[in-house]
């Protein structure tokens, strides 16, 4: 029976030493010296964009805020997701409820690392997969912007999800194969500056593929099907492919940045669904931005739709 | 006499097909309403002059598109059904889903009692109009593939 023991003891060791690496590769894992050295203090002003082109109020302003009362951060949305609800929390300027305590390094760690003050992660639906392609500069800024921004007391609600993705730790595995700073799609040298400029728009704040790309069954983004569209999170509708070869490949640039800045497409339908706040507030940028959105989707690869035929009428 | 039996008995059912299928009626209703959005848009966009007539032809056209606008008949329970992208929230909210639809009646007829002078007055207005498009869409409505 000495072969068992022998077999016994491996799996013990091996299942260990898995367990350990496990435990090791999951460790939440916050920006490096260099990169908080970059943080300087922020511009309120640049901020603003920032804050309007990654639409945080989208999801973090209490549900049907209207006008001004969008800026009050106070979070309680239900985003009902297939791996549970998931529910934006407070991040206003509260010191208890909100984020308020946070410093600038918290912050950056937030979007850029996904690692919370107290050194747990953040489960992705907050889309820091996108954000952390964002610049140091521009997290600097749009803290600063956020500090500008009301308190308002009160926790949201928790998530509330099951097993097995109610196990943070879970989320260190999912950060080494999904997030990473390097931008989705590597544009030919020589690109132009627009192109550029968009990209980062829409691959970093915008976090635009974190709808409009099917996800694979571990939830994270197929970059093979980029911007395809996909069954939406939510619902029962589906979120369009903007690559060249979706809904949109008869859209002049100028017809993508209309429609950003209007809700109105060229045959004269209107923006719908959660795409009307993302329109709102992509409708606060320059026309500078939009113009780079626009010639960036039309420089992606051109996919099928990343979702099934719609079915025949019954 | 019989010929006219016919035709009269053809009209009412011409009549009453209109009303067979609610799903095409509104479609039918927001295209055109489209159509004139798109009118008064491109005026906007300064792709062609702005004429106050043409433009306050235009609104009256979307106030007697908005007026024609019923719920309840068109969309009727189990009109969920079939080819349409109408959201089951309208059937769960009809009184919410009215108040939109009634919002947008409102805003155009505003329009249509003081006519823009302008370009920027009509910018202004379509920019109210257009906003209550995204708010009705932004729940009733969910796109499918």
């Amino acid at each position: 029976m000495a072969w068992l023991k022998k077999l016994v003891g491996a799996v013990i060791v091996l299942g260990g030493a898995g367990a350990v690496a496990g435990w090791a590769l999951s460790a939440p894992v916050r920006l490096d010296a260099a990169a908080v050295a970059q943080l300087s203090p922020g511009d309120a002003a640049k901020g603003k964009r920032i804050f309007f082109a990654g639409g945080c109020t989208s999801c973090h302003a209490k549900p049907g805020s209207k006008g001004d009362a969008r800026l009050e951060l106070a979070g309680g949305l239900e985003l009902k997701t297939p791996f549970g609800t998931f529910v934006p929390p407070n991040i206003s300027q509260d010191q208890k409820d909100g984020i308020g305590a946070w410093s600038e390094e918290d912050f950056a760690n937030a979007m850029l690392k996904g690692v919370s003050p107290s050194g747990e992660h953040f489960y992705p639906a907050f889309p820091y997969a996108s954000y952390a392609r964002m610049k140091p500069a521009d997290v600097a800024d749009l803290y600063a912007f956020m500090k500008t921004l009301p308190a308002v007391a009160g926790k949201a609600p928790g998530h509330k999800l099951s097993f097995p993705f109610n196990i943070r730790r879970g989320i260190g595995l999912w950060k080494r194969l999904y997030v990473s700073p390097e931008p989705v799609i590597a544009l030919p040298g020589g690109a132009p500056d627009k192109v550029l400029a968009g990209r980062y728009l829409v691959e970093g704040p915008g976090h635009c593929g974190e709808c409009h790309t099917p996800r694979d069954f571990a939830g994270g983004v197929k970059k093979a099907e980029w911007l395809a569209g996909a069954v939406a999170a939510e619902g029962s509708g589906v979120v369009p492919n903007i690559t060249p070869q979706g809904g949109t490949k008869d859209w002049s640039e100028a017809d993508i940045a209309n429609y950003l800045e209007t809700g109105f497409t060229p045959d004269f339908d209107s923006v719908g669904g959660a795409m009307v706040d993302v329109q709102r507030n992509i409708a606060q940028l320059t026309a500078d931005d939009r113009a780079a959105i626009a010639a960036y989707l039309k420089a992606v690869p051109p996919h099928p739709n990343g979702y099934p035929a719609r079915k025949p009428a019954s | 006499m019989r010929k006219l039996v016919i035709a009269i008995s053809l009209l009412a059912f011409a009549g009453s097909a209109a009303y067979a299928d609610p799903i095409k009626d509104r479609q039918a209703l927001m295209k055109e309403r489209g159509k004139l959005a798109g009118q008064l848009s491109k005026v906007v966009k300064g792709e062609e002059a702005f004429d106050a007539a043409a433009v306050l032809t235009a609104l009256k056209a979307l106030e007697a598109n908005a007026e024609k606008f019923d719920a309840e008949k068109l969309f009727p329970a189990g009109s969920d059904k079939g080819d349409t992208t109408a959201a089951p929230k309208i059937w769960e909210d009809m009184p919410g889903f009215k108040a939109a639809g009634d919002k947008f009646l409102a805003d155009v007829k505003a329009a249509v009692a003081s006519p823009p002078a302008d370009v920027d007055a009509l910018k202004a207005q379509l920019n109210t109009i257009g906003g209550d498009c995204g708010a009705c869409h932004e729940t009733y409505r969910i796109k499918k593939g």
